[in-house]
């Protein structure tokens, strides 16, 4: 099962625990239906289509109604600290809750009692208590962009909001910054650094950048962090391994960004409808680069290593 | 200012004041119905929320960046076309109701707002209206 977990901005939207479905360009849970916009719905509704294409059930959405007063989160945080230890999930993404500590920790010891861990990936708010809670390496993927990569390499900012000025926030020192984050032990074990070009880095290691096709509009547009998270949720759901996953999210994301010829002003719906054709080509492309590596010789590619996964393409 | 690591909860702020005003400050918190979580005495220095600003000029848009916020317009109607970034969940919903709308007439982040990505992005977008010369 992969199980999304986060708040819609909702008054009195009570905890609703379903499968997420894309229906008439809407995401849905339940007997709800969410335009496709920014922060959790544009997460869902990127992780739906990604398991409808690649032959995989539905993502199972815990999400309730919070408009920043945190009320909602703590609803959400309780129902899930008694439901966690027996839930049959195998990735576990967690987005927009309102960080907290206290509850983190609960949720994160009812996940530690299961029998077999999960795949654990956070964003948004809770990667950012994540890093506050100090349990950030227990954590299999984050997916912070520059600003929030400078709050996880600044040892003391309980938030990005207390970032201090001399860690800088520029393209060029991305890496300084990864290095930063690794050694306070501040990042989780894989993470994708969102940015002009992205980084995929595991323990430490910078092990890929895509920055191709190059889409400048895309750091302005609200939601497209979200379809990445939603993204490689559904591909390591479909047995990627977390590194590969996070390399082939990144190329569909921007793939996906490409084919809506966005600008500055377009919305994230709009980008969101061009995931499957983002899948298909970007796939195409890694296959082609498997097949001719394979025919020179006994070197082999990292991604053939990986085992047959459930893809109708 | 941000909070020592000792008294941190999640998404905090801290108010700095001279401890001899104690009762008053107090009195004028709970008048505002902000009643405090704790009072503490401290002596070492609290962080400093983030002042560094980015920009970026897309032709006929502008962004602005504070901390993990970034809000873009269009410079010739000085619409809101995106607000983009944050993890808090006040964020979606303040973007529901700025996107739309121009610089003059959309509410400010931080009267509709609840959290440090809210008080984030309010800084961008007073940045963002006096780039603008509102």
């Amino acid at each position: 099962m992969l199980a999304l977990i986060g708040t819609i901005p909702l008054q009195n939207l009570p905890v609703i625990s379903d499968e997420f479905f894309i229906r008439d360009g809407n995401v849905t849970i339940g007997e709800e239906s969410f335009l496709l916009h920014r922060g959790f719905p544009a997460m869902a509704g990127a992780a739906a289509i990604v398991c409808t294409e690649l032959g995989l059930s539905p993502p199972i959405g815990f999400t309730v109604g919070d408009i920043g007063l945190g009320d909602g989160s703590r609803r959400l945080y309780e129902y899930l600290e008694n439901r966690l230890a027996d839930l049959p999930s195998t990735v576990l993404t967690f987005h927009y809750l309102m960080p907290d500590i206290f509850w983190h920790n609960q949720v994160f010891r009812a996940i530690e009692e299961k029998i077999k861990r999960p795949v654990l990936i956070a964003d948004a708010g809770f990667m950012y208590v994540a890093k506050m809670s100090g349990y950030a390496p227990s954590y299999d993927l984050f997916t912070p962009d520059i600003g929030e990569l400078a709050f996880l390499a600044d040892e003391v900012a309980p938030h990005p909001f207390y970032t201090r000025g001399f860690i800088c926030h520029e393209e060029d020192n991305v890496p300084s910054l990864i290095s930063r984050a690794y050694r306070a032990g501040n990042a989780s074990k894989v993470m994708i650094v969102k940015g002009e070009r992205d980084y995929i880095c595991s323990k430490g290691r910078i092990v890929a950048t895509i920055e191709d096709p190059c889409i400048e509009p895309l750091e302005a547009i609200g939601g497209t962090g979200d379809t990445l998270t939603g993204i490689v949720s559904a591909l390591i759901y479909g047995r990627y391994a977390v590194e590969e996953a996070a390399i082939l999210a990144a190329k569909i994301n921007r793939l996906a960004g490409d084919l809506a010829h966005p600008t500055p002003g377009t919305q994230v719906s709009e980008i969101i409808m061009h995931i499957p054709m983002a899948i298909s080509m970007a796939l195409k492309k890694t296959y082609k680069k498997q097949d001719e590596s394979q025919e020179q010789g006994p070197h082999m590619s990292r991604h053939s290593k990986r085992p047959g996964f459930p893809l109708k393409i | 200012m941000g909070p020592p690591p000792e008294l941190r909860k999640g998404c905090d702020l801290v108010i700095e004041f001279p401890l001899v005003e104690q009762l008053n400050i107090l009195r004028v918190l709970e008048e505002k119905k902000v009643p405090s979580i704790e009072m503490v005495p401290v002596d070492s220095p609290l962080l400093k929320p983030i002042d560094l600003f980015k920009t970026k000029d897309y032709g006929n848009y502008i962004m602005v960046r504070a901390a993990n916020m970034k809000l873009t317009v269009e410079k010739n109607t000085l619409k809101i076309v995106n607000i983009s970034g944050g993890g808090c969940p006040d964020v979606p919903y303040i973007a529901e109701e700025l996107v739309g709308k121009t610089l003059r007439e959309a509410p400010s982040p931080k009267e509709i707002g609840h959290t440090l990505c809210a008080y984030a992005l309010h800084m961008a977008y007073e940045e963002l209206k006096k780039k603008c010369s509102l």
